[in-house]
């Protein structure tokens, strides 16, 4: 459309008039500009190869620190049943309480089995295994209490239930106290939501300068071409028209960048895997280093190319419009 | 076509480089805008593109007040004025074709109609031979005739053209003139600044002489208008 003379159609519009052909020709535009772009990456590529490299290596540290995190859970759910449940009786009481103690025990629906561990066994055992073998021998009395090992049932070994069993085996009035043997998950659980939280301070941080670097690398590329974009005002771009081959870039070195960090992520599994069954082999457990899944690749890419494009248009916004042909 | 009512233009820094100008140029007219270096010529013609705008008064063209532009209809505008440089402007990194067709594509033209405006602007200014060349390889007059085939390659109702045979040894600048010319008799209104005043003489064209930012009277004007 003609601002000046209304009956001078744009060169462009005179021939399709139709809504969809026009939003057609945009479209396809916008695309050629997209596949142009490309080019251009292409035929500096130093340069652009030094950005997504950036770009690559900074988000491949937070997917990296992500799948340790992925692959600890996935190790411990392993351990997430409660065993065993062990319950440390009074110390004084009278044999025979003790063993009417055990038999109520094995009558608790939650319980599938019941072992009697009694002092004098334990301390016997202790003699044994520690080495101070004749050194306890001066003890005037056994320091060590009867303990009862109790094993849940499967219903009741998941950490909630077995903690609520817990405490209802404690309310005996024979028992001192009971002791659950996952408490050392739950540290670890905690440890790892603690990296967890690191994983996303760190990502929040790398990702911003990401977002910095492409920022300023669009802007050094707006100032190489100021000449470019000047004449292209001159012969009636629009701002949009002019910004559309930057954002572009953005988003190509996002999707770069993505695959990128995805080539690092899957060579350092591939260097680790070795390492790892090996390990695993030691330790008798069968463990498979969990990588990327695809969901999880696709997130990455989006991830990497919302940022491109969030970096460049900073740059565009702020510079293109001031580059302005003030000079004939 | 383009109306100027008592346009001043006070750069910040209290240079004034027009003051008071008042002139019409008709629709499908020619004319020359001369005058020293400094004369204001170069203001003139960046307040028809809106590359600068009036410290007073109004620009007018088609009757429509360029005051009344906003910052996003100014492409619009240059869309319709087809603009020549004494160097050129030519993007370096582009050929020949790309060049010209920049108008084009930057209205949203499809391929198929651009290379075919494309080639009919080129064979316009005798260049349909350098399609695929890049702009350094060519000789100066070649760089002008390409910069002349973008200025006329979406057809606009206006043409200005400033110092276009600035760098032109006269052989070459007539050829030049002529290619003005015949733009003109095909109903293009056409303004060319230049400070060849012997190129004139010889062309019995309407004149507008600019003399430290006023409007000297024209000699020519009570036979053109």
């Amino acid at each position: 459309m003609s601002l000046l003379f209304k009956s001078r159609m744009s060169q462009a519009s005179n021939t399709d008039t139709s809504l969809v052909m026009t939003w057609y020709f945009i479209v396809l535009n916008i695309m050629r500009q997209g596949v142009h772009s490309l080019g251009e990456i292409w035929r500096t590529t130093t340069a652009s190869m030094m950005t997504v490299a950036v770009l690559g290596v900074s988000l491949t540290l937070p997917t990296t620190l992500y799948l340790v995190v992925k692959n600890v859970q996935q190790v411990s759910s392993g351990f997430e049943n409660a065993s065993e449940i062990s319950l440390f009786v009074k110390q004084g009481l009278p044999d025979k309480e003790t063993k009417s103690l055990v038999k109520r025990l094995k009558l608790y629906p939650e319980i599938s089995d019941v072992t009697y561990i009694s002092n004098e066994v334990a301390l016997e055992e202790f003699k044994q295994v520690s080495g101070f073998g004749q050194a306890l021998d001066y003890l005037d009395s056994n320091p060590l209490p009867s303990v009862i090992s109790v094993t849940p049932t499967k219903r009741h070994s998941k950490p909630e239930t077995a903690r609520k069993l817990l405490i209802k085996l404690e309310s005996e009035r024979e028992i001192d106290f009971g002791k659950l043997d996952i408490e050392w998950l739950e540290r670890l659980n905690a440890l790892l939501s603690l990296l967890r939280e690191s994983v996303i301070t760190i990502a929040f941080l790398l990702l911003t300068s990401v977002i910095l670097i492409i920022g300023n690398t669009i802007r050094l590329s707006i100032m190489d071409k100021k000449e470019e974009i000047q004449v292209m005002k001159l012969v009636g771009a629009t701002n949009q028209f002019i910004q559309t081959p930057f954002l572009w870039t953005g988003i190509w070195y996002g999707i770069i960048g993505g695959f990128f960090a995805y080539i690092c992520i899957e060579l350092m599994m591939w260097w680790l895997g070795s390492a790892i069954s090996e390990v695993a082999g030691v330790y008798q457990a069968e463990f498979l280093l969990q990588g990327l899944s695809f969901f999880e690749f696709t997130n990455l890419i989006v991830l990497a190319v919302l940022l491109g494009l969030f970096g460049s248009y900073l740059s565009v916004k702020r510079y293109i419009k001031t580059i302005e042909p003030d000079k004939i | 076509m383009i109306n100027f009512q008592q346009v001043s233009k006070t750069y910040p820094g209290g240079h004034t480089a027009l003051e008071k100008v008042d002139f019409h140029l008709k629709t499908g007219e020619l004319a020359f805008l001369t005058g020293h270096s400094g004369a204001g010529k170069s203001t003139l013609l960046k307040l028809i593109s809106v590359m600068e705008r009036p410290s007073a008064g109004n620009v007018m063209i088609n009757g429509v007040d360029l005051n009344s532009i906003s910052k996003t209809q100014v492409p619009f505008v240059r869309r319709d004025i087809g603009m020549i440089f004494q160097n050129h402007r030519l993007l370096a990194r582009h050929n020949v074709f790309d060049n010209v067709a920049l108008p084009l594509v930057i209205e949203g033209m499809h391929r198929k109609n651009i290379t075919k405006r494309v080639h009919a602007a080129l064979d316009k200014v005798g260049l349909l031979n350098k399609v695929k060349c890049y702009p350094e390889t060519l000789s100066g007059g070649e760089q002008q005739r390409v910069g002349i085939a973008r200025a006329i390659v979406n057809s606009p109702p206006i043409l200005l053209a400033d110092e276009p045979t600035g760098n032109l040894d006269p052989e070459l600048s007539w050829e030049i003139l002529k290619l003005f010319e015949d733009f003109n008799r095909h109903g293009t209104t056409v303004l060319i600044a230049t400070h060849d005043l012997g190129l004139i003489a010889r062309m019995k064209y309407h004149n507008l002489t600019l003399n430290k930012g006023k409007l000297l009277l024209d000699p020519l004007k009570a036979d053109i208008s």
